[in-house]
C-alpha cells in the first residue's frame, strides 16, 4: 500500500514507537539511519519546523511527532488496531500519552539531569507520575488489555530506556516493591513481540542518554556565573 | 439531554473557548459550570485529579481533559455533521501536527511574553511568535485550498486550536504595543481572524478583549 520510509536513529525511543507500530501492523518500511550529528538534506527538507527524528514518508509525504505518526498509521493501516475503537477511551488513551511524553519523559529526564538539591525534587515529582500509570495499569496485562495498543507502544520506553536513565541518573524509580503492576507490565511488554526483535543493545541507549545528559549538565554549569 | 453534557470551564480560557466552539459547531446542548480560579470545586479535583484543570469535559458522568483531546471526542461523538478533523489521514496528520505545535511551541512562547525580563528579551520572543505566525499563515494557505477557514468552508481542528487564542493574542498586541497578526506578515491570518471571531459558533463565547484585559491585571505575574 505505497512506499514507506521511516527516518530513524536506533537509540531513539519516540523512533522505537514507529517501528513497533509498523510490525505489528504487518507494514514493510525502509529504515533511512539519520546521524543527528550531520542531518541529511532530507531529515531537514521533511521535517523543517523540528529538525528530529522520527520522520515518516508514505510514499514521499513527510509526517513528523511520533503520536501523529502512530495515528496515522492505525487510520491508514486497519489491521490490528493500536487505539481503541471507543471514542471515550480512545480519548482516555490520548490523554495518558499526553501524560506520558509530558509528565514522564520529561519529568524522568529532569530528574536524570538534576543534581544536588534540585534531583530530589525531580525524583519526587517523577515518582508522582509513575503512581498515576500503575493506578492506570493495574489489573490489565498491558494498557491495550490483552493485547499491546497505542498506549503501550507510547509507554514502552519504560521497559528499556527507563533503567538505562536510572543509571545514568544514579537513581532508583520503576522498582517491583513501589510501582508491582508497572514493573510486571514493563517485563511483559519487552519480551512480547514484535518489541522483543526490536529494541536497541542497551550500550548504544547508554551512550546515547550519557552524552545527552553531559551535554545539558555542562550548558547548565556554563550558565551559572 | 442538556444534563448530559457538562463542560467545567471559565470564560477567560482559550482551551475552555475552544471545547465551547466545538460543542457550539455540533449544536450540543450543555451545561457550563463556570469555576472560580480562587477555588476549585470539589467536581473539578474530583473529574481531573492529575492536572486540576480546566476545561472539562463530563458527558453521561465520564470525565475527559485536555482541550484538543475533548474537541477530537466531540467530533467522534457527534459526527453526523460539522466535521472538525478532516477525513483524509494525511490531511488530519497535518492538522494534528500543527495543533501540537502551537500548544507545545506557539503558545507557550506568547505566554512567556508576559513575564519576560528586560526589552531585549521580550523582542526576542515577539519575533518567535510572529515567526510561528508566519507559517501558520503558510499552512492556512495550504489547508484552506482557497475557502475562508483551515478546514476549508467549516471550521476545522487548526481553526479551533489557533483561534482559541485569538482574545489572548490581542491583549498581547496592546500590552506590548505590537502587531502579531499584520498586514506584511499575515495577510490571510487577518482576514481569517475575522472571520472566525464572527462565525456563528465562536461569537458569543469569544471572550471580550477589554474584559480580557482587565482579568489579566488580575493575575499575578
Amino acid at each position: 500500500m505505497g512506499e514507506v520510509k521511516l527516518i530513524a536513529t536506533p537509540a531513539s525511543f519516540p523512533c522505537a514507537r514507529i517501528e513497533w507500530a509498523l510490525r505489528i501492523k504487518g507494514v514493510e518500511y525502509e529504515y533511512l539511519k539519520e546521524d543527528l550529528a550531520n542531518k541529511s538534506a532530507l531529515l531537514l527538507q521533511s521535517n523543517p519546523v523540528h529538525k528530529k527524528v522520527p520522520v515518516f514518508l508514505h510514499n514521499d509525504e513527510p509526517i513528523a511527532e511520533s503520536l501523529v505518526i502512530l495515528e496515522y498509521i492505525d487510520e491508514t493501516w486497519k489491521e490490528n488496531p493500536l487505539l481503541p475503537l471507543d471514542p471515550y477511551q480512545r480519548a482516555q488513551a490520548r490523554f495518558w500519552a499526553k501524560f506520558i511524553d509530558e509528565k514522564c519523559v520529561l519529568g524522568i529526564w529532569g530528574a536524570t539531569v538534576a543534581q544536588g538539591e534540585e534531583k530530589a525534587k525531580a525524583r519526587d515529582g517523577a515518582l508522582e507520575s509513575l503512581a498515576f500509570l500503575e493506578k492506570e495499569i493495574e489489573g490489565k496485562k498491558y494498557f491495550g488489555g490483552e493485547k499491546i495498543g497505542y498506549l503501550d507502544i507510547v509507554a514502552g520506553w519504560m521497559s528499556h530506556w527507563l533503567s538505562v536513565l536510572e543509571e545514568v541518573g544514579e537513581m532508583e524509580l520503576l522498582t517491583a516493591e513501589r510501582f508491582p503492576s508497572l514493573h510486571e507490565w514493563s517485563h511483559n511488554f519487552i519480551q512480547t513481540s514484535p518489541v522483543k526483535d526490536c529494541i536497541p543493545p542497551r550500550e548504544s541507549v547508554v551512550q546515547y542518554f550519557s552524552f545527552g545528559v553531559n551535554y545539558v549538565r555542562s550548558l547548565a554549569a556554563s550558565t551559572k556565573s | 439531554m442538556k444534563s448530559e453534557v457538562k463542560l467545567l470551564g471559565a470564560w477567560p480560557s482559550p482551551f475552555v473557548t475552544r471545547v465551547r466552539i466545538a460543542l457550539n459547531m455540533k449544536s450540543v446542548e450543555y451545561e457550563f459550570l463556570e469555576e472560580r480560579l480562587e477555588s476549585k470545586s470539589q467536581l473539578l479535583l474530583q473529574s481531573n485529579p492529575i492536572y486540576q484543570k480546566i476545561p472539562v469535559l463530563i458527558h453521561r458522568d465520564k470525565p475527559l481533559s485536555e482541550s484538543l483531546i475533548i474537541v477530537q471526542y466531540v467530533d467522534d461523538v457527534w459526527s453526523s455533521h460539522s466535521p472538525i478533523l478532516p477525513s483524509d489521514p494525511y490531511d488530519r496528520a497535518i492538522a494534528r501536527f500543527w495543533a501540537a505545535y502551537i500548544d507545545e511551541k506557539w503558545y507557550p512562547t506568547m505566554r512567556s511574553i508576559r513575564g519576560a525580563e528586560g526589552i531585549e528579551e521580550k523582542k526576542r520572543l515577539i519575533e518567535e511568535v510572529k515567526k510561528g505566525l508566519g507559517l501558520l499563515e503558510e499552512v492556512f494557505k495550504n489547508s484552506s485550498k482557497g475557502k475562508g477557514f483551515y478546514g476549508g468552508d467549516q471550521l476545522g481542528m487548526l481553526d479551533i486550536a489557533l483561534g482559541g487564542f485569538l482574545g489572548w493574542l490581542r491583549v498581547t498586541e496592546i500590552a506590548n504595543g505590537v502587531k502579531l497578526l499584520d498586514q506584511g506578515n499575515t495577510p490571510e491570518l487577518v482576514k481569517w481572524a475575522q472571520r472566525f471571531c464572527e462565525h456563528d459558533a465562536v461569537k458569543h463565547v469569544m471572550p471580550d478583549t477589554g474584559k480580557l484585559i482587565e482579568f489579566a491585571k488580575t493575575l499575578k505575574r
